[in-house]
């Protein structure tokens, strides 16, 4: 407890420290005319669209969301580790495989980090990343379709929170482990922490054409935490950064235990060099158990598959593969500027960023300047890879993102506030106050070889009282900034969803013409799905009866149905026969322990009802699909268990 | 110098061709939700969608006032293009071997059958327009009681409902237009042509006679 209080003297003493120094420079609101001016900078105008797509995490929804910038406008939250009745995500039968793990079918996790894939360092809009925090998952979002059409389970890891980071190339997409654990787990005291419990790093490797993900290797280094990753780029293509903490392996009273050591550390992982071990057959094959999850935009359909093997790779026996960057106080956000020649540490518990040079680290590696070494990992000497501090710049700084005039922006969690400088002279050159408690900030394409450098996004953490208030909890929030001149520019508060944590920036026009408009009927492939209404039927297997349905503009056929029991598993199979842009329809059935289903034009999905109750029960289209929505409606006849009432089924009838 | 009006009657029993390339007419309409408009191609053998899934898209808002379905196909597309090929073939070989009056003959024919065709598409159009399901989800009538017809204008723009309806003759109309006129202009050229000559064979004679 004397360690607490001493810590939090330090923190606010430090706070008035900064906060006196920035007085002078901090902006007071701005004028009316100032107003208006910053207005006209985030007007669309109606019908018109947005410069960047910003893809900005669910934190706790497990989603991922989809805004416009720099309007701050909403557009869609695309279902990725939680369920969501609204598009049938993980209710209806084709997505729930999307949602198995090794511990079974689990309903939601957390997500932290989008990160859009890459070709030669640059963003190309292809697909998105996102890491399921809880139960360790990567997704991959396909921004064809908006739709999450890849789950990998990562084995051996806990607390997947220095994910999902591309490579250059997007050869591979990492997970690293924010907690430690035992490798394979075993039953022991949580004591014996310190040397039995390994942290893993995983590369998934991410065919170039289709983006199919496999669980290419792991690296297990000592067991602290890895907190955030980026990847080298240009000349230090090839690596990869991860920031750690808790170098101290203590396993309780973390605030205090893990925050003891001066420094932690940033592993430099050479993944060029894993890959020719791998090679060398150099590595472990460890049995697992994950699950490997995939979408198919033609079956409409998602399996789940078990993996059972894992390639390790041990830094003790792989020399050159990992080595330790000291980085003072813990820190959190890991950067790398645009060269690719400077990896920041954000010291989360200090007022500093330490700045690594890429070639001064290679030159200490040629001469071997090291200090000891951590598990057989040799640690760099700190002043060794040092390229510069930029000192006392704010209070407790967290992430770091780059423009492409050659300037860093970091924010400062405890100051509140995003403060601009300059890479190579370290100077700082403006800061900005966020509200409140700002976590990652992001600028399009700001942790790639080219940023486009016209706004910053501020996500925060605390909003309290800049919004109306909806009761103890109210909503979470993001910050837009103009960083096209010297000194930089707040120009909206826009309300996010779940947490956002950190977001992924684009330039509209690398993704919009690639937006499909519709699912091709003649390529779909679903197991049930029929083509046209001359298809339709209804069939009896024993108690399990299955409805071959079509819906169009404005009826379902068949709309009648007998023949049904109590006690039947009935499968709507329901294809959406349109083929115009934006003419989804919806289907919700009476008493189904379900959500409705919503489904594109040439799509087909399954919900399953099982009628309790004998009598004639409506189903309806869920989705204002036409001027005759209203009438788009049917009934099933329901009869007794024991009842001999043939399936019969029909449209138009009379 | 008979060669100019046969190279100019050639190419113009040619050009029709194109019809088998390019569409003859389009139907384009426009609405509100439609930002990208519904439209189809009209060659002479088929309709064709202006984006994908165009027709059915037309059909099925259609359907609401009860218009059938536009067909996939109609007699039509199987008597133009044996008219069209005819009609080249026989200019081909007025174009070689015949008299510059038969380049008149064939431009009067071949207007007669473009009459004809456009009359042919005007009572197809208005069919369509008017032949509606009694059953028709939503029915509409004219301000003096009639039921409202939904024909789409032969040549312009007509709004009908919420849609405004533009129909206009595409680039193998144009090559069938241009053509025709060829051959009548072959037909100017060779009369031409055939006085020059006269004078020519006058003079030569005359010379020779001296």
């Amino acid at each position: 407890m004397k360690r607490l209080s001493i810590i939090f003297l330090a923190v606010t003493s430090l706070a008035l420290v900064i906060s006196s120094c920035n007085t002078g420079s901090r902006d007071t609101k701005s004028n009316g005319a100032l107003a208006s001016n910053v207005a006209e900078k985030v007007y669309v105008a109606p019908g018109e669209h947005d410069e960047f797509y910003a893809f900005i995490s669910g934190g706790f929804s497990g989603q991922l969301s989809v805004y416009g910038l720099p309007s701050g406008r909403l557009f869609k939250v695309i279902p990725v580790f939680s369920q969501d009745p609204e598009k049938a995500w993980g209710y209806n039968e084709e997505t729930k495989p999307m949602l198995n793990t090794s511990y079974g079918f689990i309903p939601w996790d957390d997500s932290h980090h989008p990160d859009i894939s890459q070709t030669n360092g640059e963003v190309d809009g292809r697909w998105v990343f996102i890491n399921g925090n809880n139960t360790p998952r990567i997704a991959k979002i396909d921004l064809s379709t908006f739709e999450t059409t890849e789950i990998m389970e990562v084995p051996n890891s806990a607390g997947n929170h220095s994910s999902a980071f591309v490579t250059e190339n997007t050869e591979y997409v990492v997970a690293g482990t924010r907690f430690s654990v035992p490798v394979p787990q075993q039953d022991i005291s949580i004591k014996e922490y310190k040397g039995k419990f390994k942290g893993a790093v995983s590369f998934i490797s991410i065919e170039p054409e289709h983006g199919h993900m496999e669980m290419a290797f792991q690296i297990l280094l000592p067991g602290f935490d890895y907190d955030l990753a980026h990847p080298g780029r240009g000349a230090s293509h090839g690596w990869f950064f991860f920031s750690t903490y808790n170098s101290e392996e203590s396993h309780t009273l973390m605030e205090v235990n893990a925050s003891q050591n001066d420094k932690d550390f940033i592993a430099a992982i050479n993944w060029k060099k894993a890959e020719e071990y791998i090679k060398q057959g150099k590595f472990k094959t460890m049995p697992a158990n994950y699950a490997h999850n995939v979408y198919d935009d033609k079956t409409h359909t998602a399996t789940s598959t078990m993996k059972k093997e894992v390639k390790v790779l041990d830094p003790a026996d792989c020399p050159g593969l990992v080595y330790f960057l000291p980085t003072p106080k813990s820190p959190h956000g890991c950067d790398v500027d645009p060269t690719g020649e400077y990896i920041v540490g954000n010291g989360k518990l200090s007022a500093d960023l330490t700045v690594h040079s890429f070639s001064k680290m290679m030159e200490a590696i040629k001469n071997e300047k090291f200090d000891g070494d951590a598990y057989g990992i040799p640690i760099i000497k700190f002043e060794e890879s040092l390229a510069g501090v930029v000192s006392q710049a704010g209070l407790g700084p967290l992430h770091t993102e780059f423009d492409d005039k050659g300037n860093g922006y970091t924010t400062f969690f405890i100051s509140s506030e995003v403060v601009k400088w300059k890479v190579g002279t370290w100077e700082v050159i403006d800061r900005k106050p966020t509200y409140y408690s700002v976590g990652h900030l992001m600028i399009p394409g700001g942790n790639s070889r080219k940023p486009f450098g016209k706004y910053v996004v501020a996500m925060n953490k605390i909003t309290k009282d800049r919004y109306l208030p909806t009761g103890p909890e109210v909503t979470q929030s993001a910050q837009l900034y103009d960083i096209t001149g010297e000194k930089m520019e707040l120009l909206l508060d826009f309300p996010t969803i779940g947490e956002p944590h950190y977001a992924a920036g684009i330039p509209a026009d690398l993704v919009k013409p690639r937006s499909k408009k519709i699912f091709k009927l003649e390529e779909n492939e679903h197991k049930y799905g029929v083509k046209s209404s001359e298809e339709v039927r209804v069939e009896r297997n024993g108690n399990e009866v299955h409805v071959y349905m079509t819906m169009i503009r404005s009826h379902f056929t068949p709309d009648n149905i007998e023949g049904i029991k109590v006690g039947d598993k009935v499968y709507f199979h329901v294809t959406n026969l349109e083929q115009d842009y934006d003419v989804p329809h919806g289907i919700s059935m009476i008493g189904a322990n379900t959500s409705e289903l919503l489904i594109m034009p040439g799509q087909t999905e399954t919900f399953v009802w099982e009628p309790k109750q004998v009598g004639v029960w409506p189903f309806y289209c869920t989705d204002f699909c036409s001027a005759l929505h209203q009438e788009m409606q049917g009934y099933v006849r329901v009869s007794p268990t024991s009842s001999d009432i043939k399936l019969s089924w029909s449209l138009g009838e009379d | 110098m008979k060669q100019k009006s046969r190279i100019l009657m050639l190419m113009g029993a040619l050009l029709p061709l194109f019809l088998f390339v390019f569409p003859l007419w389009n139907i384009t309409l426009e609405a509100p939700q439609y930002p990208i408009p519904l439209g189809m191609d009209i060659y002479i053998n088929d309709f064709a969608d202006m984006h994908p899934h165009d027709i059915k898209n037309i059909n099925l808002m259609n359907h609401y006032v009860g218009m059938k379905y536009i067909p996939e196909s109609i007699p039509e597309f199987k008597i133009f293009p044996i008219v069209i090929i005819v009609m080249a073939f026989f200019g081909l070989i007025i174009g070689f071997k015949a008299n510059y009056k038969w380049f008149l003959g064939w431009f009067i024919v071949m207007s007669v059958l473009a009459l004809a065709g456009i009359y042919d598409f005007y009572l197809w159009e208005h069919d369509y327009g008017h032949d509606l399901d009694p059953k028709a989800i939503m029915k509409f009538t004219n301000p003096d009681g009639s039921v409202m017809g939904f024909q789409p204008p032969l040549f312009g723009t007509k709004d009908i409902l919420n849609f405004r309806a533009h129909s206009f003759p595409q680039l193998g109309a144009y090559f069938l237009a241009v053509g025709m006129m060829l051959s009548f202009i072959a037909y100017i050229v060779g009369k031409k042509e055939k006085k020059l000559s006269n004078i020519n064979t006058k003079w030569e004679k005359a010379v020779l006679s001296e």
